[in-house]
């Protein structure tokens, strides 16, 4: 499903003391099946532009086309746009209120008006897709580790079987092997069902490593896109705008500065670790034919 | 006696059935002995879950303990009387900033800590002008709170612990929900109170750069201290980490892997001026 943003605008709080311009023509299209990583400081327009995605917010100006389908047009229908674009927000843990794991995954889809059956046979499919195995289902989401019941949250948005699921800080407040074990998670729901993703996130690095394309805002407007080695050469620019390149990034332009033929846009360990031994290598036999 | 001494720590709590009968009692903390020096910076790891917020909290007798003793500046936190002198010894510092703030003006907000201490006016206003100095906020002071970054809110609860002059300061994950400017701002902040101010800190995180600059770091896992050292050391165990679900930066990982394929780099290589050093040195030797 492909995401066409048009010259959106969005004024908040209009008519009041603290009217300000939240969004300023935002003009961004998304690819059916694409991973992106919406990058910028706090405060620089990121929920405010996914909000408009599945109709939350609406703008003052501007379109949004869903496959090709103006969502302000008479008679699109919002609830159709919610069943397509799934929205998981910041600690979306907070939200649980069912009495069981199952019964909380369930609600999206019974919602939906599907049949019972149905609506069990999504929750399971949801549940497995994010690894909780059956021994959760009656537990209380309470009771479960942070990490876990972030995950009942995430299956109650998957539920839903959304063609497009955008994410909020999922990671926030994680420890270091939660954090990857929900980015494997997504991922993983990314490459096999085709999900197009997109990731709102603090961590240079994880979207370094996740995402096809980095949006970057800066407030209110889009102020690059690319991938993410393209993007993080303007670590200096990024900087400015309250946002920093992955700690690669910067040894690599390091390692450069003292003579190292190395690979600046290399962004994540995995790329750096190879070019950096691309570069020994290279060096060995350079002095090996100077040898002889 | 440090200014934290925490004597075989143990805190219970009890898991309740739908009638309210006890079902089972949970250990979040189990046997944990620390000595923390006065202008110590330590930091704690461990995963979600792993009871070092829980060991946090007794530092400032939010809780106290099942069994054990912690001492704050010399003071028995289980005592009723000496909880006044505890809190205004030991200062903490939360997640998210939008909960600990609760003035109008920043500071207000800031001067809240020492008015409820019954510090003078006076006297209240040039604690408040310190403490926002000491954090970089003073050109904030006449702001709206709600109309501060992530990171300036932070730093303006930092200022509001630091207004009541308390030996040491607890934070637990402050940066978490921070963007990277924000965090990297309350990082030099934290760092500079303790090098100039020898304010004792105990930082607990997840985000593994954060620590490389502490002179202590703890690792806990199911409520026990299971690791603790300099960072150097600490990181350069970096499978042992990993199955404690924690990480290393990135940096020490990157060494760690070309080690791996056999490039001779030391263990525990924590900043980017160390590896490129190291790596400098290598290419003159091959």
């Amino acid at each position: 499903m492909s995401i066409t943003i048009e010259n959106l605008n969005y004024i908040y709080g209009k008519g009041t003391a603290y009217q300000a311009n939240a969004l300023r023509d935002i003009n961004l299209t998304i690819e059916d099946g694409e991973f992106i990583g919406l990058i910028g400081h706090t405060g620089s327009g990121k929920s405010t532009l996914i909000q408009h995605l599945n109709g939350l917010l609406k703008a003052d100006t501007g379109a949004i086309y869903i496959d090709g389908e103006n969502i302000y047009q008479e008679k699109y229908s919002m609830k159709e746009l919610r069943n397509k674009v799934g929205l998981v927000f910041q600690y979306p843990e907070h939200q649980l209120f069912e009495i069981d794991v199952f019964s909380d995954v369930c609600f999206g889809p019974k919602n939906q008006g599907l049949s019972k059956e149905e609506v069990e046979e999504r929750a399971k499919k949801a549940l497995q897709s994010v690894g909780l195995s059956e021994e959760f289902y009656k537990q209380s989401p309470f009771e479960l580790s942070g990490g876990q019941k972030r995950r009942v949250a995430i299956a109650g948005v998957l539920a839903m079987e959304p063609k497009v699921l955008i994410l909020d800080e999922p990671m926030a407040g994680l420890d270091p092997k939660g954090r990857d074990e929900i980015l494997d998670e997504i991922n993983k729901l990314h490459k096999e069902r085709k999900l197009t993703i997109i990731l709102v996130s603090h961590s240079m690095e994880d979207v370094a490593r996740y995402a096809d394309r980095l949006v970057v805002m800066n407030k209110g407007s889009i102020q690059f896109q690319g991938k993410p080695r393209e993007i993080f050469c303007h670590y200096k620019e990024l900087e400015q705008m309250g946002l920093a390149a992955p700690q690669i990034t910067y040894l690599m332009y390091a390692l450069k500065g003292k003579g190292f033929d190395v690979d600046c846009k290399a962004a994540t360990v995995l790329e750096a670790k190879e070019s950096i031994q691309n570069y020994f290598q290279a060096v060995k036999r350079q002095n090996r034919e100077v040898g002889r | 006696m440090g200014i934290i001494k925490i004597k075989d720590l143990i805190y219970e709590y009890a898991k309740h059935d739908e009638e309210g009968n006890v079902e089972s009692t949970i250990r979040a903390v189990d046997q944990v002995s620390l000595d923390i020096k006065k202008g110590e910076f330590i930091a704690v790891l461990g995963h979600n879950g792993s009871g070092k917020s829980t060991m946090a909290k007794h530092i400032n007798a939010i809780l106290t303990p099942t069994e054990g003793t912690v001492w704050v500046a010399g003071k028995d936190t289980a005592k009723e009387e000496n909880i006044w002198d505890i809190r205004q010894n030991a200062g903490m510092v939360f997640q998210n900033p939008d909960n600990q703030i609760i003035g109008t003006i920043v500071e207000e907000d800031v001067g809240f800590g020492p008015e409820n201490m019954g510090i003078p006016t006076e006297d209240i206003w040039k604690r408040v002008d310190n403490a926002l100095r000491a954090v970089g906020m003073i050109a904030y002071r006449k702001h709206s709170p709600n109309k501060l970054s992530g990171g300036q809110k932070q730093r303006v609860a930092i200022a509001g612990v630091v207004a009541m002059k308390p030996q040491c300061i607890v934070l637990d994950e402050p940066t978490a929900m921070l963007d990277p400017m924000g965090r990297k701002e309350v990082i030099a902040t934290v760092r500079e109170l303790n090098e100039k101010e020898n304010v004792t800190v105990i930082l607990i995180t997840h985000y593994m750069e954060e620590v490389i600059y502490a002179d202590k770091v703890i690792v806990m896992d199911n409520g026990k201290v299971v690791m603790q050292g300099f960072p150097k050391e600490i990181f350069s165990n970096v499978e042992k980490l990993k199955s404690y679900r924690l990480d290393v930066p990135q940096v020490t990982e990157l060494a760690y892997e070309l080690k791996k394929e056999g490039l001779p780099l030391t263990d525990g290589i924590l900043t980017i001026d160390e590896l490129v050093d190291e790596l400098c040195q290598l290419r003159l030797k091959i």
